[in-house]
């Protein structure tokens, strides 16, 4: 059966009761998990449950949290990107080693967007325009930035300087600067994505890419789009964690392509595209920091996050695909 | 038919110049390179990424990917070290069937998980690299398995020899790679792998049980991974829950890729798979010899695949070409 | 039901650190990452040391040694209220603002087996197994004697910007610069394995391949000696070149035994947890002060001295492990 034949079947079918319809949502079962984590963690450790903790905490991922905002929507549209976070640490080292050169601040920071930008071009060019699959392209340019970031960088960290330093440390009314940008990313993209042209059609090309073509949607350029979008935030994630640390070195973030795409996948962002929302990404951002703080606080062994991190994916992605299947019926 | 074996042929054939060219041009610079020592120290760098390669290659073939293996192949070592460990008068061949008995247990999962849920083998295997690493760190209480454990015959099978003065655990891989060469080609097995990813929509109309195969891929791909485990052991002499088999992965997806087995299905060659491990065997040994620092390493594979991906691609697109002129 | 036992379990943990809390201290040891062999012996000392004075200890690392990865695992010691902070770093700035935060908190921080260099004001101390100036000359030595301080040399170490072993190569280079005694040594070449049994393999592959009269390679590194060591094993060359360096005498026993390796030397990883956890309980008891030039006694270990810059080592000179003296050690 076709999607467009699916979903004119989902129209002629009676309305779901308006409590069915928001509890069977994958973004329902985020925040579940959301509360039972809270729960969990501070019954783990008396320690857990203080807000500028939990604040403080999740200034450590809200580079990574930002970058999976963008992530969710170019995996709604039916592609997706395992390089961001070799592309915030090489964009980060361009960036610390052309101010290191000389450059003068505002510039480095140019660079290192530029240099962003640029990644997400060559994604995009092997991806849209060569039509590779991205997961494999992705795969390539995550180990190809990485590695260049080690060229660059080599294996020395480069100081910023001391202006740079200390974003986590501006608060407004009381929290890190970070998360403020976060929830901002988070409402803004929120909003393109829920209620513009453009949101639409993201959602409609992930549905159905023959279908949106038809309909005249220009579903490459959409796809460049977003591809760009993702490198220039990557890149300034990447500047906002050296501003975070002082120093950059190559391995910034090393591994954090798995808690992006954790992220997207925990939200209910549907794997084969055309579903999922920010607010679902937003919700499990906030999870994932409060399933580590929690365990770290307790002193339990880093591998059982690791190994909590692998189940909690794989969960994610049979509940969302067990939901869809269910809502399309 | 004539016409694809023709191309893999040509493939095969570019990897070989490729190999040859790079050999020359290394040798012309420095001529230690091209000396029996050279081809000793790249057939010893190359054999677990080789048995890690012939599994990756029969799960690329049948569609699929899987980023566990290395994780795999660091729980299965670990398995077996825990096992000489705590059993230390245990026989040591023991070690073997328990390594790959760990690893096909580990792929046979990845295998469930795809079949059963549906779900793409891409981020089941992302889940699972994560998940098999902590419990390998949970199993090994976060320890490593010191060189002491390791049983001495063990580790002398990286160096002794039963013939031509070949070592054990280098013949091991080239028998592997005989092995997966015979599936693939003269068993319906094989035939099966290749229909399968070459149209999985057409493969049960064709008889082919896809859920039969695609968990038997996934499961040799884990007893694969779970043999390169403990010749892991072998090798190194150690085994390390955070380092052992850690970004093994990239390494086989790069030779395997460069080999010219298509990351659409349908499409691979063992032959092509040896050459590829070989080239990027050569390219290993070569950095040091020429001074260029390790650090560099991790941009060329990651250009070799990009560049290998753009190569698979306009080769596809030829091929389909003509294929289409052939139609008219 | 549940949330009523809830506020009980949390009260009782409340109520068990709060006890505690009064009468020892509570150290934490934050390692360069889990699975490093090397650890284990030094958090012994820290174990072995809390049995018999007052200090309650725990062991927490990340799972890999990036630069930032210690960042949560300090965050969440900050927010539980240790006393003390004892830590490897994996990264020599990158750590600042964290370090900052927890001495606002009045933690004591110290680091241990390996400093923060260049950015010494983000900590209360530092703990070293040797005195560092004198392990390039050590190294010199150990080498010369066992090739008749005659021939070609190579250093194989861990990565280019590994600030300790930096220094100890520096060192290396202006004993053989400077001192009559090794003028007929020539280091001739000096690379770099990443801590990686792989690459270290490759890089002295190509060490032998580049240099055929090498007659000494030194691996100041625990990964490298070893990697180093099992290619001269395997191609049965012990004879013609003579590796030694810093490792472990649990990994290098076999090669000891063997042949391959005639000595090689490092310090006691035990002693630096069992000083460290001696020193930090006496500076917050007040029996001890961190003032340059200060002196304390630790059972076992005598009277030590806090030199320049808050530095303090536990033993003054490397141990040579040789095939006498193999067995007795078992770390």
């Amino acid at each position: 059966m076709t999607d467009s034949a699916q979903s004119a079947i989902r129209e002629l079918a009676p309305a779901r009761p308006t409590w069915h319809v928001v509890l069977v949502r994958p973004e329902t079962m985020t925040f579940l998990l959301l509360i039972f984590g809270l729960v969990g963690a501070s019954f783990l450790s008396p320690f857990f449950l203080d807000a500028s903790y939990i604040l403080r905490s999740f200034t450590l991922t809200a580079e990574m949290s930002i970058v999976a905002l963008v992530l969710t929507m170019v995996v709604i549209s039916g592609e997706i990107d395992l390089s961001p976070a070799a592309n915030m640490a090489l964009s980060a080292c361009i960036f610390a080693w052309a101010q290191e050169a000389g450059t003068p601040l505002p510039l480095a920071v140019i660079v290192g967007l530029l240099a962003g930008l640029a990644m997400g071009a060559l994604n995009a060019f092997m991806s849209i325009r060569m039509q590779l699959p991205s997961i494999i392209v992705t795969i390539g340019t995550l180990i190809f930035y990485r590695g260049l970031a080690q060229v660059i960088a080599g294996d020395r960290s480069i100081r910023v300087p001391d202006s740079f330093i200390g974003i986590n440390t501006i608060m407004i009314a009381g929290i890190p600067l970070p998360v403020v940008i976060f929830v901002g990313v988070a409402v803004l993209l929120g909003l393109v994505l829920g209620t513009t042209v453009v949101g639409r059609q993201i959602y409609q090309i992930g549905t159905n890419q023959a279908a949106a073509l038809h309909a005249g949607i220009n579903a490459k350029r959409i796809k460049v789009g977003l591809f760009l979008v993702l490198g220039v935030v990557s890149a300034a994630a990447g500047m906002m964690a050296a501003s975070r640390l002082g120093s950059v070195r190559y391995d910034l973030v090393l591994g954090g392509e798995l808690q992006m795409v954790l992220m997207a996948m925990l939200g209910g962002t549907y794997i084969f595209g055309g579903r999922g929302t920010i607010l679902g990404t937003f919700l499990a951002a906030w999870l994932l920091v409060i399933v580590s703080t929690g365990m770290t606080v307790a002193n339990l062994l880093p591998a059982i996050q690791l190994t909590v991190l692998g189940i909690l994916l794989i969960v994610a992605i049979i509940a969302t695909n067990f939901i869809y299947a269910r809502t399309q019926r | 038919m004539t016409f694809l074996r023709s191309i893999l042929l040509r493939r095969e054939a570019g990897i070989l110049i490729m190999i040859v060219i790079f050999c020359a041009a290394v040798g012309l610079y420095k001529p230690q390179f091209l000396t029996g020592q050279s081809l000793r120290i790249v057939l010893l760098l190359t054999p677990l990424i080789m048995i890690g390669a012939m599994a990756q290659m029969l799960v690329l073939v049948a569609r699929h990917v899987d980023l566990s293996i290395g994780s795999m192949l660091g729980f299965s070592a670990m398995v077996v070290g825990l096992m000489y460990r705590e059993i230390p008068d245990i026989y040591w061949l023991v070690g073997f069937p328990v390594a790959i008995l760990t690893g096909a247990i580990l792929g046979l999962g990845n295998g469930l998980l795809v079949t059963i849920f549906k779900l793409p083998s891409i981020i089941v295997t992302l889940g699972t690299l994560s998940l098999y690493r902590g419990l390998t760190f949970i199993i090994s209480d976060a320890r490593q398995i010191n060189r002491s454990v390791i049983p001495t015959e063990l580790k002398a099978m990286s160096r002794t020899s039963p013939i031509f003065d070949i070592p054990w655990i280098i013949l091991i891989a080239f028998g592997i790679a005989g092995i997966t060469y015979v599936i693939a080609r003269h068993t319906q097995l094989g035939r099966q792998i290749y229909a399968l990813g070459s149209n999985p929509e057409a493969a049960p109309l064709r008889g082919i049980d896809v859920t039969k195969v695609t968990l038997i891929v996934f499961t040799l791909a884990g007893a694969l991974s779970g043999l390169a485990g403990i010749l892991y052991a072998s090798r190194w002499g150690f085994v390390n829950p955070s380092n052992t088999g850690a970004g093994f992965e990239f390494q086989v997806i790069a030779a395997v890729v460069i080999g010219g087995v298509s990351i659409n299905g349908g499409v691979g060659t063992v032959m092509g798979t040896v050459l590829g491990v070989l080239l990027l065997g050569c390219v290993a040994a070569a950095l040091p010899l020429l001074g260029i620092p390790g650090s560099t390493q991790n941009a060329i594979y990651g250009a070799v695949i990009l560049i290998a991906l753009l190569i698979d691609r306009s080769v596809r697109q030829r091929g389909m070409i003509s294929v289409a002129g052939a139609a008219k | 039901m549940l949330k009523k036992s809830m506020i009980a379990a949390t009260a009782a943990l409340a109520l068990s650190a709060g006890m505690s809390a009064a009468e020892d201290i509570d150290i934490v040891f934050v390692g360069k990452n889990t699975g490093n062999p090397y650890f284990d012996s030094l958090t012994q000392g820290f174990v072995d040391a809390c049995e018999v004075i007052a200090c309650n200890f725990e062991f927490v690392a990340p799972a890999t040694a990036e630069a930032t990865s210690q960042i949560p695992f300090l965050e969440a010691q900050i927010q539980r209220g240790v006393d003390v902070i004892a830590i490897s770093p994996n990264s020599p700035d990158a750590l600042n603002q964290v370090f900052q935060s927890a001495r606002d908190q009045g933690i004591l921080v110290l680091t241990v087996n390996g400093d923060i260099t260049g950015n010494e004001q983000f900590r209360d101390a530092t703990i070293l197994p040797t005195d560092f100036t004198k392990v390039g000359a050590d190294q010199i030595e150990m080498v010369g004697s066992l090739i008749g301080y005659e021939g070609e040399i190579a250093i194989l170490s861990a990565t280019t910007e590994a600030p300790d072993q930096n220094f100890w190569i520096e060192g290396m280079n202006e004993t053989i610069a400077n001192d009559p005694k090794y003028a007929n040594m020539t280091l001739v070449a000096t690379v770099y394995g990443d801590d990686q049994p792989e690459k270290s393999t490759t890089e002295m592959e190509a060490l032998l391949a580049n240099y055929p009269d090498l007659k000494g390679v030194i691996a100041p590194t625990t990964v490298g000696i070893a990697a180093a060591a099992q290619v001269v094993q395997s191609r049965g060359i012990a004879d013609q070149v003579k590796v030694t360096g810093l490792g472990l005498p649990s990994e290098m026993r076999e090669f000891i035994k063997d042949g391959t390796v005639e000595g090689f030397q490092l310090w006691s990883p035990y002693n630096e947890g069992w000083l460290a956890s001696h020193f930090a309980v006496g500076l917050k008891n007040g029996t001890m002060t961190n003032e340059v030039g200060a002196t304390f006694e630790v059972p076992n270990l005598g009277t030590i001295t806090i030199n320049d810059g808050n530095s303090i080592n536990t033993q003054s000179a490397l141990t040579t492990f040789n095939a006498e003296n193999i067995d007795d050690f078992d770390f």
